[in-house]
């Protein structure tokens, strides 16, 4: 009985590792192990053996069932393997196709220097005030100390709106600078406050590096003891965290401005070697903006006692923020729309100016 | 402003260089924008002399020249240097001027290089006057006397290196416009002392025998006063060379003795001035408003025709002169003129600016009389006028005639040192302060401040504050650090709005689609296509008839961008933009919102198949993207036909929230407006208005709980027939409302429309398929559940579109 039991698994066993596929495998199983297989067959004749026999035979016979199903198992998994690894030799495809077309997006150099000041300026603890840029005259020009007839109101190459003959308001105007939005703030938020006022503003001005219309950054600090001394630190901050140089160095200048007094032109230290603009070293100086201390009547036209309170203000272009620090050459450029220049010069709409992870990549 | 260095040294004693005179004006605020140095271009040509002058061994008309040149300058090293030279003048012993190898030579416009002339080195040139450019002479070089300072450089042998500095004035600053003014900021920074020389009185001899009178309508205001003088028996010719030569170098052309005086007082003392040619007025002068239509020809030989707010200075036969603008060419004086009559006069600034810019003439005299001269310098710079002219051309004078009175301006503001201090961050001592203000001409009663005449700009205490800091200098400003306002974490400042229009344009370049920022004013004839383009939103003086109207909405400004980039061969276009559209002329008639375009296709020829022309429904996806990106309830928005007419009327849609909050318009744009916009191929456009989509009213953070159910969904298809122009949504809606609380989800799989499908379901039908996803909550779904549930739906869709469920 031993013997045949013995040689039975020889047998099955080598029929298992010989299989060429599932389906021989299935007959195997049946043969072996199936309710009329052999080996059952064989278990079938325990009832007929003494005792003894049967304390011999019965596991020798379990013994022989599990070997025989874990064989089949472990056949039947490595078929399968080289069945998978036949199929994926067979896939091939062609790795350097190129992939399904997906369109690249992109965000307006102007959208984005305005995104990085707005960030830096909020960090120093600024909000963002918006006006209408169609304007009237009184807060374009009277509020802020520019009366009808002052000369400076011809400097400012004023864009002028429709009226109607039966209309004997002044015309209003296409605001040309982000000033009014200072008064307006002033009116409604009053003051101790702290603003940028990004935004178009329009001048009838058309050149080689004139646009009519352009961008500006209106800055606003008005409390009880600022000093032109605190405008010169924040806008040397500024413009560390926007150039992201750490040498910044600014020059004030004395100039005048109708809405502030004292006035500056602010210049910044730079370099320009082979045509490439370096803030922070050098020997040459270049003017950036303008600025100063808000003049009394501007705080008096927004309802604000000039005795009680005092600061800053200043405006700078966004477009030529933009050129410099990110060295793009022609202003016009900037409103044509060329897909050429939006996908060469834009920016990536993940692209988000942060003050923790820097305000450009 | 143009002035020479040694004109300002006329006015202001100094030591310094033209480094630091021109560094303290940029400073001061007096911007200069350009030096012109002659010292720059010619200060290289000195005074050498010809030890030897002998034939060219090769040339009849060329000499060879020993030339003893003086390097290092007079009293220097020599240096021994052969020339050959071709002006007949070159002899033994001449002294004349060297140009060195190396040097640029303006005449010819050429830098010198070592040189065979036949054969015969050259190493340098002797040059004539045309070839430094100080004179056309060219007959011979340059020949001076024989004891000419050897080795001088030639400019300062000729007295020559005079540095012309060009300045920008500030509106406020009339009394820069002056020479003696721009001396006496810097005396006040202290790079000086002021010696602007005083004005001898000149005594008259007879009485005038014209007389003034101001019209009482004018002598209130627009011309308060006029000094004027009568000079008899002069000599007009040529002003004296010192005074061409000035006027020369600030790029005035010298004219006569008589007029060249009135520019030099305009330059000089910023005193405008004018002369008549007194045998040429008839009886006395008036001074007078014109009358409305009144002709005048003026110097500039223009004839105008002036208004009744325009000053003029009249004799009894009319206007001889626009009123501090420009005088009449009738009246004016010649080389033959005789007898003359000066006139000083103060104008009203405002009513001098309205005229000039009325009549477009652009004077030295309006640009200054609109900025506010001396009021109180129209004597003495009578005094000076007329000395000048009785030095240059002789005559006696009249005793001076004086109409009106020097307007009384007296003003005084208080300074308050600490404020100057606490404004300019600077320790100004308050001595350096007062001290400041005297400088420039102010004077003190205790703490009470008076600003000068010629300040009229100074209108405060502000104006005291920024006299002492410029003259402090705000180079030397240091900056300091100016605390958070509230301590600890900076707090969000963005607006909702703000957020959301940043989110906006981030979520549509997401999409792929490329930002633009194009002009807010339009064509009339595309703003019009928009619903624009009308008188309100109309421009006055538009730079060109291309930027006529604000714009109604972004779109034609797009459509124009996507024309630009189709002729440079960009067929397939995605742009956005975020701007505002002007409904209106008023400053609140303006909207914020969204617009893009696609054209074209939707992706470049591939070979995988996925490119496809853009259709109504890109659009729709854009705008459902762009909406849900903000935060609006994409999915509860009804979808409505009332697109305005520059869309397709079949193909387009307003997504709405409610029927009178429309949140966003898209779809195809009308082929019309296509064509009339040069838009080649398919074309279609969406509009977000941002500020219609409601802000979340909640102010808690927390979400609500998620609820979540692990009961097995089901999921049953149904297919309805129904009418080819029922709109789908009307079919989901029904779907869901059949349970509100079971369907989780009704999704269309299938839409069979068209010819085929009529022959199947009849004429104008077709045929809509769904997928109802059932959520069982609490307990397991029955077949029963779902046939009743089954039925329900069957019966909401068939009920609401009048169609039949497919067999």
């Amino acid at each position: 009985m031993m013997d045949d039991i013995a040689g039975l698994k020889a047998k099955i066993l080598g029929q298992v590792a010989d299989a060429a596929d599932e389906s021989a495998l299935e007959t195997l199983r049946v043969a072996a192990v199936g309710k009329k297989g052999e080996v059952s067959l064989m278990m079938r004749g325990l009832g007929k053996m003494t005792p003894e026999e049967k304390k011999v035979a019965g596991p020798a016979l379990n013994s022989l069932k599990n070997e025989i199903n874990s064989a089949l198992a472990a056949r039947k998994a490595s078929l399968g393997n080289a069945a998978l690894e036949e199929r994926l030799r067979s896939e091939w495809l062609d790795v350097s196709a190129p992939s399904r077309p997906a369109q690249q997006g992109s965000i307006h150099p102007i959208s984005q220097v305005t995104e990085e000041l707005t960030a830096i300026f909020a960090d120093l603890g600024y909000g963002v005030a918006e006006g209408p840029q169609i304007e009237n005259d009184y807060y374009n020009f009277d509020a802020l100390n520019i009366p009808p007839e002052h000369p400076a109101r011809q400097e400012f190459d004023t864009f002028y709106m429709h009226r109607d003959a039966d209309d004997d308001r002044p015309p209003h105007v296409l605001r040309t600078h982000t000033s009014p939005v200072q008064i307006r703030h002033m009116e409604k938020h009053g003051v101790p406050c702290r603003i940028i006022a990004p935004g178009r503003v329009y001048r009838s001005d058309y050149d080689a590096t004139h646009t009519p219309m352009f961008h500006q950054v209106e800055g606003l600090a008005i409390d009880k003891d600022i000093s032109m001394a605190n405008l010169k630190w924040t806008l040397e901050e500024f413009c560390r965290a926007f150039f992201e140089v750490d040498t910044v160095e600014l020059k004030f200048r004395a100039s005048h401005f109708p809405f502030t007094e004292p006035s500056a032109e602010v210049d910044i230290r730079c370099s320009w070697k082979g045509g490439q603009l370096k803030i922070g070293e050098g020997d040459d100086w270049m003017e950036i903006l303008g600025s100063g201390m808000v003049h009394p009547h501007v705080l008096k036209s927004a309802g604000i006692d000039p005795t009680q309170y005092q600061g800053f203000a200043f405006g700078m272009g966004i477009d030529r923020l933009a050129m410099l620090k990110y060295g793009i050459p022609d202003l016009r450029a900037f409103f044509d729309s060329d897909l050429r220049w939006l996908r060469h010069y834009g920016f990536a709409s993940l692209d988000m100016p942060n003050m923790r992870g820097g305000i450009s990549r | 402003m143009k002035f020479t260095l040694s004109w300002l040294k006329t006015h202001l004693e100094t030591d310094a260089t033209l480094d630091e005179i021109t560094y303290a004006l940029t400073d001061l605020g007096l911007e200069v924008e350009g030096v012109e140095n002659p010292a720059d271009t010619l200060g290289v040509f000195r005074l050498c002399r010809v030890i030897e002058a002998v034939q060219h061994p090769n040339a009849d008309r060329l000499k060879l020249c020993r030339v003893e040149t003086y390097p290092d300058g007079p009293g220097g090293r020599t240096e021994e240097i052969q020339v050959v030279c071709g002006a007949p003048n070159a002899r033994t012993g001449l002294v004349g001027v060297f140009a060195p190898v190396g040097a640029y030579v303006p005449g010819i416009d050429m830098t010198l290089k070592p040189g065979k002339i036949r054969d015969v080195e050259s190493l340098g040139m002797l040059c004539s006057e045309r070839e430094l450019m100080i004179s056309d002479e060219h007959d011979g070089i340059i020949d001076l006397p024989s004891d000419a300072p050897l080795g001088a450089r030639f400019i300062d042998y000729m007295d020559r290196n005079d540095p012309v500095i060009d300045i920008a004035i500030t509106p406020n600053r009339p009394d820069a416009l002056g020479v003696a003014g721009i001396a006496r900021d810097l005396a006040a920074r202290g790079l000086g002392k002021l010696i602007t020389p005083a004005t001898p009185k000149v005594a008259g001899t007879f009485e005038s025998p014209i007389s003034v009178s101001l019209d009482p309508a004018v002598s209130g205001k627009a011309c308060p006063l006029f000094v004027g003088r009568y000079i008899k028996g002069v000599k007009n010719g040529p002003s004296p060379q010192w005074v061409q030569d000035r006027l020369r170098a600030v790029g005035l052309r010298p004219i006569s003795a008589l007029v060249d005086m009135t520019n030099l007082m305009t330059m000089d003392r910023n005193r405008p001035m004018h002369v008549f040619d007194a045998d040429k007025v008839q009886g006395n002068i008036h001074v007078r408003f014109a009358q409305d239509g009144e002709t005048l020809q003026v110097l500039d030989d223009n004839e105008y025709t002036l208004g009744a707010e325009m000053v003029v200075i009249a004799d009894d036969a009319g206007a001889q002169s626009i009123g501090g603008i420009m005088g009449g060419l009738a009246s004016s004086c010649t080389d033959d003129t005789v007898n003359v009559f000066l006139e000083a006069a103060y104008f009203d600034p405002i009513t001098i600016a309205m005229a000039g810019r009325k009549l477009k003439i652009n004077s030295d005299a309006r640009y200054r009389n609109e900025r506010g001269i001396d009021i109180a310098y129209a004597t003495e710079g009578m005094e000076l006028a007329t000395q000048l002219i009785l030095d240059w051309c002789g005559g006696e004078a009249s005793n001076v005639v004086i109409a009106g009175a020097v307007p009384d301006t007296t003003r005084a503001y208080k300074l308050d040192t600490d404020r100057v201090v606490s404004l300019v961050g600077m320790d100004i001592p308050a001595d350096t302060q007062r001290n400041t203000l005297i400088a420039l001409g102010f004077t003190f009663d205790g703490d009470m401040v008076s600003p000068p005449t010629w300040r009229p700009d100074v209108q405060g205490e502000a104006d005291l504050i920024e006299e002492i800091a410029r003259i402090a200098s705000l180079t030397k400003l240091v900056g300091k650090p100016m605390g958070r306002a509230l301590p600890g974490v900076a707090k969000p400042v963005l607006t909702a709005g703000q957020k959301r229009r940043s989110m906006l344009r981030r979520a549509i370049a997401a999409l792929g689609m490329n930002e633009c920022v194009t002009y807010s004013f339009i064509d009339q004839k595309s703003a019009a296509l928009f619903g624009g383009g009308t008188d309100a939103v109309k421009l006055n003086n538009p730079i060109s008839s291309e930027m006529s109207h604000m714009r109604p909405n972004l779109l034609p400004s797009l459509l124009q961008a996507a024309a630009r980039n189709q002729a440079r061969g960009f067929a397939d276009i995605a742009l956005f933009e975020l701007g505002e559209g002007f409904t209106g002329t008023e400053p609140n008639d303006q909207s914020s919102m969204a617009c893009g375009i696609r054209i074209g296709h939707t992706a470049p020829r591939n070979a995988l198949g996925t490119r496809r022309a853009v259709d109504f429904l890109d659009a729709k996806a854009d705008a459902e993207a762009a909406l849900a990106a903000i935060g609006a309830p994409v999915g509860n928005l009804m979808v409505m036909r009332n697109a305005p007419d520059w869309f397709h009327p079949g193909r387009s849609a307003v997504l709405s929230l409610g029927p009178k909050n429309p949140l966003a318009v898209f779809g195809e744009l009308h082929p019309k407006v296509l064509a009339e916009m040069g838009i080649k191929g398919p074309s279609v456009a969406f509009t977000i208005f941002p500020d219609n989509v409601p802000f979340p009213k909640a102010k808690s953070k927390t979400r609500p709980a998620l609820m979540s159910n692990d009961l097995q969904a089901v999921e049953r298809d149904f297919a309805f027939v129904v009418d080819a122009t029922l709109e789908v949504d009307k079919l989901i809606k029904a779907a869901k409302g059949a349970d509100k609380k079971l369907i989780a989800s009704v999704t269309v799989f299938d839409i069979f429309g068209g010819k085929k499908a009529e022959e199947q379901m009849g004429t104008g039908k077709k045929s809509v398929a769904i997928s109802v996803r059932l959520q069982p909550v609490g307990a397991t779904l029955t077949e029963n559940d779902i046939e009743t549930i089954s039925a329900k739906i069957i019966a909401k869709v068939t009920g609401a579109t009048g169609g039949e469920l497919r067999g």
